[in-house]
């Protein structure tokens, strides 16, 4: 029996990975992006809509600029650097430092970054 | 003065101060002066007494609702009851009257004031437990119930009178004010926030539904029924929530660094009319 399983499954091995590195680039980046809105709007995780408005949030604070066209604006170097700590650019910055105070982590300061570049 | 140069210069006192400027001794009239300036020119068309209202001075729809529900204020409950609870003798036959000055009436806008013989800042909420201990009764919570209803009505009796926060020439008080002043611009909590964060640089702004109010003539209308907390809060609680919600451990109530901050936030909105108690979203 579980020879037979470990068979079945090394022989079906190979097909699922070389379909899902077929799938991947882009698919990804959505499952990403649908990952980091969720993180991005979570009171608890990236909070963002206390002082960003966001597409697609409700009752958005002000005290952060819009986010949109930050594709134009920002590259995924940049955009993840300011949610890591943005007080290095801006010292009277009142944005938390999200990455260095380990609000988030890395994966989802990914999947947020993920998120904005498709604002 | 821009919040940008308001901080850095307080930046600047305690980052450079020690090495750059001995000279630079500590100045809280100055500083008062600073301060509000900063809110009136970020602020032109807020009545200057209006600062008092915190978040009501700078939204009128907020302003609206609120003006409404002060027909039937939601303090009210809490007001009777610090009124009788004022009256009531303790079982020596005292009440708090004994313990203030002018029996406790229209005497918010001195508080806290420095004690000279014990070196400290003796808030109001302290001095009534104080009061109450002296006369062999427990003390009470500081964050609500009986503590916000005895502050209420001692508020709602100077309603109106200036604060008038005094520090004398003693360098207890001085080192006081510096550590409550130092507090208040200080970073802390997984969120990084210092009150200043919010309250200087940010007043007016939202966040999500809420309105900041501003620092200036913030404690002016304590304690708050806030609809948030479905009840009545001291500024203990007021404080340790701020904390909590930036994510910082907070302190005991009437710890030090929370006495000196009073101290320091009360100094610097002297002249501004005791509103309290008041209340917010």
């Amino acid at each position: 029996m579980r020879t037979a399983l470990a068979l079945g499954l090394s022989l079906a091995m190979p097909s699922l990975v070389a379909s899902s590195f077929v799938m991947s680039a882009a698919a990804q980046a959505q499952s990403g992006a649908a990952e980091g809105q969720k993180l991005a709007f979570d009171r608890g995780k990236g909070n963002c809509l206390t002082c960003h408005e966001i597409k697609g949030g409700d009752l958005p604070g002000s005290i952060g600029p819009k986010l949109e066209n930050l594709k134009g604006r920002y590259d995924r170097a940049e955009l993840t650097a300011i949610l890591n700590d943005e007080t290095v650019r801006n010292p009277l910055t009142v944005m938390p430092p999200f990455g260095r105070n380990r609000i988030l982590t890395e994966q989802e300061i990914s999947a947020i970054v993920d998120f904005l570049q498709t604002l | 003065m821009s919040a940008a140069r308001l901080l850095l210069a307080v930046t600047a006192a305690f980052g450079l101060g020690a090495s750059a400027v001995a000279a630079d001794k500590p100045n809280p009239a100055a500083d008062a002066k600073a301060f509000q300036d900063y809110f009136v020119k970020k602020f032109p068309k807020v009545a200057y007494d209006d600062f008092v209202n915190g978040p009501y001075s700078m939204n009128a729809d907020m302003r609206r609702q609120w003006e409404e529900k002060e027909q039937f204020p939601p303090y009210e409950f809490a007001l009777e009851a610090g009124k009788e609870m004022f009256a009531k003798p303790f079982k020596n036959g005292k009440t708090y009257a004994d313990c203030f000055p002018n029996g406790g009436v229209g005497i918010r806008q001195n508080y806290p004031y420095f004690d000279d013989k014990e070196g400290k800042v003796i808030t109001l909420e302290l001095a009534l437990n104080r009061c109450r201990e002296a006369n062999g009764e427990p003390p009470y919570s500081y964050v609500k119930d009986e503590m916000a209803s005895l502050t209420a009505y001692m508020a709602f009796t100077s309603r109106g009178k200036r604060f008038d926060i005094k520090i004398p020439d003693d360098p207890r008080a001085l080192d006081a004010y510096e550590k409550g002043k130092e507090y208040f611009y200080t970073r802390r909590g997984q969120l990084n926030f210092s009150c200043a964060s919010c309250h200087v640089q940010s007043p007016g702004e939202r966040i999500r539904a809420e309105i900041l109010a501003p620092a200036l003539g913030i404690l002016n209308a304590m304690p708050i029924y806030r609809s948030e907390w479905s009840g009545m809060g001291t500024i203990s609680r007021r404080i340790v929530t701020c904390n909590s919600q930036t994510r910082a451990v907070p302190l005991e109530p009437q710890s030090d660094e929370y006495r000196n901050l009073e101290y320091y936030l009360s100094y610097v909105s002297n002249g501004l009319p005791v509103s309290g108690p008041g209340a917010r979203p």
